[in-house]
């Protein structure tokens, strides 16, 4: 969540820090200790991260190739890529985008600009957004799943049911950065283009909306590369499956990377490990990439009043 | 203000990322004029390997057929496999009668084609230098359901061995393997303590036992034979004496009780409508050795391969 506070706030505490410092003179043993303590902290998981990225990355490097990204399956180890898994994850995460942005974006500017928060119902919606984003990812998938087989789909494993559950996962996310941006646009915005004459929806799509735009974006980027790396929801709905052919459309089979990483690391040979660590560090880098893609955005773009 | 625009551009680009993203998977239709069709195999996570190197092998013959192997499980897979939602069942044991009259029930008839064999193999740490063979009245006196909070350490087991407490680990409740070991060794199929550690990934098994001196666990040879140095594998005394697991002993039949067959469930209305499971199970069982020996499983014998050739003929009926 830290990612959400606005970037200035990590220079705002270090001076808080300093200057909280330099009110107490005296550096008894027992704060030293404390500071000390707090390094350590910081130090023990930093340093696990480190170890453990760089032991992937040692492991995986031999298979960081092009097979990996243009290879099918295989149960041949030197043979075996990643390549629907990577079409399936791209596949599911812009289907879930498709449904969860819209969706989340709509339904925050309503709770933020129309609901009448006097109501008990829109207070009972809101504490119940706040409760969602903490249920664990699996609930959403036996929900998919639930629905899924209410109206008769036999196939589960199919791109549009694994997109509504992601979707549903990464919901709550949208609406709650969705709203803290449009609660930072300022009042004065809005009461200006009201005098003129706007009305207000017409405030909300040509005024409010376009400002809030960058912390929007950061929240839907961040929900999306949660989803990429999710593979819980998506085994529920019976994911773990060897298939050697390329998504092609909402009711196609699919497998993603988080679940091809866990299929490959439950083989014998000690080849498909190499495979899956390879795999895992590409999965690294594209959430990577996308939180980078995040932070950039809001740092480049976003407005402070 | 100029910002919107900016916004609006940082956006529509993120946009475009993901409609590309979202059109990225083009279709890969074979327009060879080779055949085309879908097969889903769904079962037991031990032929699930032997039935994903089916469909490795089997496309680089026919590369537009789509196989999907998933893997629920034997018993979860005759599940789907009754409801006629998969073509293909995998099973580690024969089918059960209740999963008969769920068939029957649902109208599906099947084939069961024995397809390799598999040994389970029963392994320590390898820093155990008191156990080299176990009995199989050892065995059940360790997995029995009365062991439970009673057999604790291996001096419980034969009062010859230390006093090293015992660290179980074993197959989970839904696969064929669970039901094929607690058979096999208790007498009756799901009769066994439950303190052990059940787990479907046999990785899990493997580093356990490598990290527990007193640890005992079980699981298909293929992957005790893989990590060697990691676990010992004990011969096993079934009434004539101690057998290493080897793909001689499980094909002769003398590493008993611990060796059995596999099998494939062929659904017969989709055998005869979709050609591309014909083909895919004709292939299967003409290469079973090659596809068996790729996958670390034992080959059929000459007697079992002649009894699959008879099951897949009175499927072409």
């Amino acid at each position: 969540m830290s990612l959400y506070t606005p970037a200035a706030s990590g220079a705002d505490a270090r001076r808080a820090v300093l200057s909280t410092s330099g009110r107490s003179k005296e550096q008894t043993p027992q704060s030293v200790l404390f500071i000390v303590l707090l390094w350590l902290s910081l130090l023990i998981g930093f340093v696990t991260l480190a170890v453990l990225l760089v032991d992937t990355f040692a492991d995986g490097l031999s298979r960081l190739d092009g097979r990996l990204f243009t290879g099918y399956p295989s149960s041949r180890a030197e043979e075996a890529g990643a390549r629907p898994a990577i079409l399936g994850s791209l596949w599911v995460v812009g289907t879930t985008a498709v449904l969860a942005v819209p969706l989340g974006v709509a339904a925050a500017v309503h709770l933020e600009e129309f609901a009448d928060r006097k109501r008990w119902w829109n207070r009972l919606v809101e504490i119940n957004i706040s409760n969602l984003s903490a249920v664990p990812a699996i609930i959403y998938g036996m929900l998919a799943l639930g629905a899924l087989a209410l109206i008769g789909v036999q196939q589960k494993n199919i791109v549009i049911g694994g997109a509504i559950a992601l979707a549903m996962l990464i919901l709550p996310v949208i609406i709650i950065s969705t709203r803290e941006a449009v609660r930072a646009v300022p009042r004065e915005l809005r009461d200006g283009s009201l005098a003129i004459g706007a009305t207000p929806l017409q405030t909300t799509w040509r005024i409010t909306l376009p400002a809030a735009l960058p912390g929007i974006a950061t929240g839907t980027i961040l929900g999306l590369s949660r989803a990429l790396g999710e593979a819980a929801p998506l085994l529920l709905l019976g994911g773990l499956v060897f298939l050697r052919f390329d998504p092609n459309g909402m009711l196609s089979q699919f497998t993603t990377m988080p679940i091809q990483i866990f299929s490959w690391t439950a083989q014998p040979q000690a080849e498909f490990h190499t495979l899956a660590a390879g795999a895992s560090m590409l999965l690294m880098a594209l959430v990577l990439l996308m939180n980078g893609a995040a932070i950039y955005i809001r740092n480049r773009y976003q407005k402070r009043w | 203000m100029n910002f919107p625009q900016r916004t609006a551009a940082a956006v529509g680009a993120a946009g475009l990322a993901l409609s590309l993203a979202a059109c990225g998977g083009g279709q890969q239709a074979a327009d060879d004029g080779g055949l085309s069709g879908t097969i889903a195999v769904d079962g037991s996570s031990t032929v699930a390997p032997l039935t994903s190197a089916a469909a490795t092998q089997f496309a680089d013959v026919e590369p537009g057929v789509q196989v999907t192997v998933a893997t629920s499980g034997t018993g979860g897979g005759f599940k789907a496999f009754c409801a006629g939602e998969t073509d293909i069942s995998d099973a580690s044991r024969p089918i059960k009668d209740e999963e008969i009259a769920a068939c029957e029930e649902a109208g599906t008839e099947y084939t069961e084609i024995i397809i390799a064999n598999d040994g389970l193999s029963v392994v320590v740490n390898p820093e155990n230098d008191w156990a080299q063979c176990l009995t199989v009245e050892q065995l059940g006196t360790i997995w029995a359901p009365e062991a439970e909070g009673k057999v604790m350490s291996w001096k419980d087991v034969d009062p010859s061995f230390p006093d090293e407490p015992l660290d179980l680990y074993g197959a989970g409740t839904d696969s064929g393997t669970f039901d094929y070991f607690t058979e096999a060794i208790n007498g009756e199929e799901g009769a066994t303590r439950a303190d052990y550690t059940p787990t479907e990934d046999d990785n899990v098994t493997v580093q356990g036992v490598q990290g527990s001196p007193g640890a005992l666990g079980y699981f298909g040879l293929s992957y005790a034979e893989e990590n060697p140095d990691a676990v010992k594998i004990l011969d096993i005394d079934g009434g004539d004496g101690c057998v290493t697991p080897s793909s001689e002993t499980v094909q002769d039949g003398t590493y008993t009780p611990l060796g059995r067959p596999l099998f494939i469930y062929v659904n017969n209305a989709s055998y005869a409508d979709n050609e591309a499971l014909q083909t895919f199970v004709d292939f299967y069982l003409e290469n079973e050795a090659s596809i068996a020996e790729e996958a670390l499983f034992i080959g059929l014998t000459e007697e079992q391969a002649t009894t699959a050739r008879t099951e897949l003929d009175s499927l072409k009926g």
